[in-house]
């Protein structure tokens, strides 16, 4: 916990510290490198959050490095065949929605940009927030732009749109257990789809939390983590597809 | 309290060594040939171990009993370390054990790198819930096709195996529930599973291998001594693992000889 | 979550928040530690249970009637899983690490308080499911807490396979997300929250066995998730990832394609870190005690943080040696058996270091300091039969034996113990504000001293002369009989230690409410947790912030005014 002396200097607030403006003017109670860690300020906070989600995706990617290696390790494996005493492979590539996966992507990437703006409007709002009652000072109509709302949406879209993909295969005859490879087609995509609906989960939160009229602070830190988060999915989105469609 | 806790640690230590040393319980007669150089490299491991075992105990007792806080000892050594000691104690360690791992490699090749000699004795070795089957290829010399949707366990034999009738090779293939093999030569088994993986472990012959169900995994070894030696399950595969044994048999080649042809009179 | 985190927040009032749903670090170490203190019992009695049954087959017990073959194996199943996840992974980590790591680097809690009590709830979770698979239709299974496939993935493999397993595969699972979410804390704690002064390299061994514990879990466990998820998928919706063509008493099972290997392979690459999670914090109190007890610096200090990490880094890439006779090529098993030989340099360089700890040393035998010693002596007695089955040529005799169980009951199922017995007697007095009763500690130290080594040294006897693992009896195989009667000496030694941990259990308990009243530093130690109140206020340090001016270890420094200098004291001349 902080004690306080009556007799700090107030240093004047800055908002070109970091890239673009997006770390809060330092106002005291810890320096940008190794704050008090009794009483984390703002900026502690983010940093903390930020490196806790750097933890956090080492164990999701390690997940993916699993299914990718027992999907490899599976492809090449060659089984004994009693009824003709000899080894054989018995992999058959299933046939991929492609198109419905690429437009898919589309909007998984556009999502992304949706998010980031969200991201970076957020940063913007909490760096201008102390200076905000200065008369003439505006933040214009980007503040009502709805970006966090159209990201929601758009990974709504994503995860219908798997879901008519996973369909177009059922009405194909590949169900989960036809086959190995429709097997590891739907374990990668589904394993996926349940990460993105998580992320959803915490856009929600912070909707939620603009409602009910959380300090902005916290709102940033966790749509700024979310955003990380929402970005890796996208690239872990494009590491599947590459691989279900090039390491067949 | 050092003295007595040196005294149980050093107690301890000479206890398990007795024990070791004087071969209470130990390994089984070996009668292969990977026997020799497999239990020349174990003794090797063990004497190197064994000391630096009771070095260790010895020194860890002695040390809690000599630098024991009392009102003559001096003061603590105030010691962060020695560099010296670390890199020297750090190489000769790597030394020993890396070393003793390639002078056992040679072992491992010979066992497993290669694959059976053209005249090796071939059965095959069958392992299901809860028993092991063996089969012999027959005068043809082939392993008939065996198919899982004809197996039926209950029947035994052919039955269990689900041999093909409708395939030729198949018709003179024998099969036993005791593996019988001629002394001196070398052995190759092909290792099959139906339902879970098993081990076909024989402990007399230094000879240990998964059997794994959709693989069918050749391996070789040779008995050098005739007699009876038990075949146990080493890979836990269900309530019946316990009992899951057979009997291997080695015999001289004239035996084996008469006892094989008998069996392929019966197929005809 | 995250954001809501102030350590400006007053201590909780009312029983639930207090002690129920706390986010104090402390309560939630004082949570794992008593979740895998019942653990700890449940797998004791399950594995007197075996013992008895082992020597006794037909004997009738009371309520349980007579043992049938699928119900040892069920136990043994159980047995292993609860002690490997719920005591092991969970008393060392989440219990000491817990409550100790925020203190001994000086923050007022962990990065995540909110996280934190999630993870020991979700814990707590698993474990509960865990034990429901005892009492489901079919009860517990039987594939061992390995759960090789296909015995595992085949519901008709054998009794206990069907819902009983789905259960069991459902509780690591879950406990793969607690740990993680722990695993997480951890490490942006030890990174982001260590106060000024306290550099990596002037952190308590605790700290660093903690971190390098908790890198290997978050590595590790998402691999058992994922071997959990194809797991469950072959079992109910007919994937085939590890069920090759087969049959299961004449009946097809229905799948093709799939390789056992696979299972193996996904498992151990996360079982074998996995046992380095369960030593490491072990080796962490092993070294702070010594130190404290000996009054004397860690003898090399760098040298035991590069170790731990040579350990850590190793430990994922020795995975393979699990599975020499597996039907794996042979060449993959001589790569894989290179590297399990190297890892054992770092361990036997922890244990060089830990003797010239003690080497002109001033040494105090209060209990703590007596289950230190223990660990060296069980730690060097259970990792030396580690280069026997390191060798796959020498793994061919001994695999699946009971050499096995020998080697790893050692340093798991006695060493880490000791580990977690002296933290317990060491720290007992910091959380709890009183002292544990040496006298009883002594009887229980020797007891359960001789005792283990009575149980599990003749394992190796036994491995030698080719008993085979998990068989619930030895009467069917002639080469078997003559080792019953070392069998029965093993179970008559194990049923006296379970009893002497009684003593330990009365003596916890009892010192709780009627010990003597502990000072604030009754060890005269230097790390920083001795510097606060008994027990810590809420916030760990009374509203102040320490300030590290020496390294962990700074005892009988010459020219100081006592034998021991704290973490936080002014700087001495030759600090470290």
């Amino acid at each position: 916990m902080a004690s306080f002396t009556p007799t700090i200097p107030a240093p004047r607030p800055t908002t070109s510290r970091g890239k673009r403006g997006d770390l809060p003017p330092v106002l005291g109670g810890g320096d940008g490198g190794r704050p008090d860690p009794g009483s984390p300020d703002y900026g502690a906070r983010l940093r903390r959050a930020r490196l806790g989600l750097a933890v956090a995706l080492t164990p999701i990617g390690m997940l993916f490095v699993a299914f990718t290696s027992a999907y490899i390790v599976r492809q090449g494996l060659p089984t004994f065949d009693p009824s003709t005493n000899t080894v054989v492979h018995d992999w058959i590539p299933v046939r991929l929605p492609t198109l419905l996966f690429l437009v898919n992507t589309c909007v998984l990437l556009l999502s992304s940009v949706t998010i980031e703006c969200a991201r970076r409007q957020l940063a913007r709002q909490v760096a201008l927030e102390p200076v905000q009652s200065i008369p003439g000072i505006s933040l214009g109509t980007e503040r009502k732009f709805p970006w966090l709302a159209l990201t929601i949406i758009l990974g709504l879209c994503f995860l219908a749109g798997q879901w008519l993909a996973w369909s177009d295969l059922a009405a194909r005859g590949f169900y989960v257990a036809t086959g190995p490879s429709s097997s590891f087609v739907y374990l990668l995509t589904g394993a996926h789809a349940v990460h993105l609906l998580g992320g959803i989960v915490a856009l929600l939160a912070a909707g939620v939390s603009v409602v009910l009229n959380r300090p902005l602070a916290s709102r940033r830190i966790v749509v700024d983590v979310t955003a990380w988060y929402w970005h890796f999915m996208a690239l872990l989105w494009i590491y599947i597809l590459a691989l279900l469609e090039f390491a067949r | 309290m050092g003295l007595v806790l040196l005294c149980v640690i050093w107690l301890i230590t000479f206890a398990s060594t007795y024990f070791f040393i004087a071969k209470t319980w130990w390994f089984p007669h070996g009668a292969s040939a990977s026997t020799a150089a497999l239990d020349h490299q174990f003794a090797v491991t063990f004497i190197l171990m064994g000391v630096i075992f009771v070095a260790a105990q010895l020194a860890l007792g002695y040390f809690v009993f000599r630098y024991r806080d009392q009102p003559s000892a001096a003061r603590a050594d105030y010691s962060h370390g020695h560099l010296g000691l670390e890199l020297v104690w750090t190489i000769l360690t790597a030394i020993l054990f890396i070393g003793l791992n390639l002078m056992g490699s040679p072992i491992w090749a010979a066992e497993r790198f290669r694959p059976a000699v053209d005249d090796a004795t071939r059965v095959e070795v069958t392992a299901m819930q809860f028993a092991w089957y063996f089969r012999y290829p027959g005068p043809d010399g082939k392993f008939g096709i065996a198919k899982p949707e004809l197996e039926d366990p209950s029947a035994g034999g052919e039955a269990a195996l689900g041999l093909d009738p409708a395939d030729p090779a198949s018709k003179d293939d024998v099969v036993t529930g005791i593996m019988e093999v001629p002394v001196g030569r070398e052995v190759e088994v092909i290792l099959r599973a139906h339902d879970v993986i098993h081990s076909f472990f024989v402990p007399a012959m230094r000879f240990k291998q998964d059997a794994v169900p959709g693989l069918a995994i050749h391996m070789h070894f040779t008995p050098t001594e005739t007699g009876d030696f038990e075949i146990a399950c080493a890979e836990l595969c269900g309530l019946g693992h316990y009992k899951m044994h057979g009997m291997l048999k080695v015999v001289s080649q004239d035996d084996f000889d008469k006892w094989l042809a008998a069996r392929e009179a019966e197929k005809q | 979550m995250v954001a809501q985190e102030s350590h400006q927040h007053s201590a909780p009032q009312g029983f639930i928040r207090k002690w129920v749903f706390s986010l104090d670090h402390k309560v939630i170490g004082l949570q794992y530690y008593f979740l895998a203190l019942t653990a700890v019992f449940v797998g004791m009695f399950l594995s007197l249970l075996m013992r008895i049954h082992l020597i006794w087959p037909t004997a009738v017990l009371p309520l349980l009637g007579q043992i049938k073959p699928e119900t040892y194996l069920s136990l043994v199943t159980m047995h292993g899983t609860i002690m490997v996840f719920f005591v092991l992974t969970t008393a060392p980590q989440g219990g000491f690490g817990n409550y100790f790591l925020p203190i001994q680097i000086g923050a007022p809690d962990m990065a995540f308080p909110v996280l934190n009590m999630l993870s020991f709830w979700t814990t707590f979770v698993a474990y509960v499911v865990m034990l429901a698979a005892f009492f489901v239709v079919g009860g517990a299974p039987l594939h061992g807490w390995t759960g090789y496939a296909p015995l595992s993935a085949l519901q008709s493999a054998g009794p206990g396979e069907g819902l009983g397993a789905d259960l069991w595969i459902t509780s690591i699972a879950i406990f793969c997300i607690a740990s993680l979410m722990g695993a997480l804390n951890f490490i942006t704690t030890t990174l982001d929250m260590r106060a000024k002064g306290m550099s990596m390299m002037r952190m308590p061994l605790t700290c660093w066995s903690w971190f390098i514990t908790a890198i290997l879990g978050l590595l590790a466990f998402g691999v058992l998730l994922s071997a959990g998820i194809l797991l469950l998928m072959d079992r109910n919706i007919g994937t085939s990832f590890f069920l090759p063509l087969g049959t299961i008493n004449g009946q097809l099972t229905g799948h093709k394609g799939g390789s056992p290997l696979l299972w193996q392979h996904l498992f151990w690459f996360f079982g074998h870190p996995e046992v380095y999670i369960a030593i490491l914090p072990g080796m962490g109190v092993a070294s702070q005690v010594l130190s404290t007890f000996s009054r004397k610096p860690i003898f090399g200090y760098k040298a035991m943080v590069y170790a731990m990490l040579s350990i850590g880094l190793l430990g994922f890439m020795v995975w393979g040696h699990h599975m020499f006779m597996s039907g794996m090529s042979p060449y993959t098993a001589f790569a894989f058996s290179i590297m399990t030989m190297a890892i054992g340099v770092p361990s036997a360089i922890k244990t060089f270091n830990w003797l010239g700890t003690l080497h002109k040393a001033r040494i105090r035998f209060q209990s703590p300091m007596l289950f230190a010693i223990g660990f060296v002596s069980l730690f060097v007695s259970g990792g030396l039969s580690g280069p026997f089955l390191a060798q796959p040529a020498l793994d061919i005799p001994l695999h699946d034996t009971a050499f096995v169980p020998g080697h790893f009951h050692l340093i798991m199922g006695v060493a880490a113990i000791f580990g977690i017995f002296a933290a317990t007697y060491y720290w007992f007095p910091k959380m709890f504000g009183r002292m544990m009763n040496e006298k009883l500690a002594r009887v229980h130290f020797f007891l359960t001293l001789i005792g283990t080594y009575s149980v599990f040294m003749p394992m190796h006897y036994l491995g030698l002369a080719g008993q085979p693992r998990r068989y619930s009896q030895l009467t069917e195989l002639a080469y078997l009989h003559p080792l019953i009667g070392l069998n029965t000496f093993m179970t008559y030694a194990a049923i006296i230690t379970v009893a002497a941990q009684l003593i330990f259990l009365f003596n916890l308990f009892w010192s709780m409410f009627k010990g003597p009243k502990a000072s604030d530093n009754p060890w005269e130690a230097t790390t920083l947790e001795w510097t606060t109140a008994t027990p810590p206020p809420h916030d760990n340090f009374g509203g102040r912030t320490p300030v590290v001016n020496n390294g962990p270890y700074e005892y009988s420094v010459p020219g100081a005014p006592r034998d021991y200098v704290m973490q936080s004291d002014p700087a001495t001349v030759t600090a470290h």
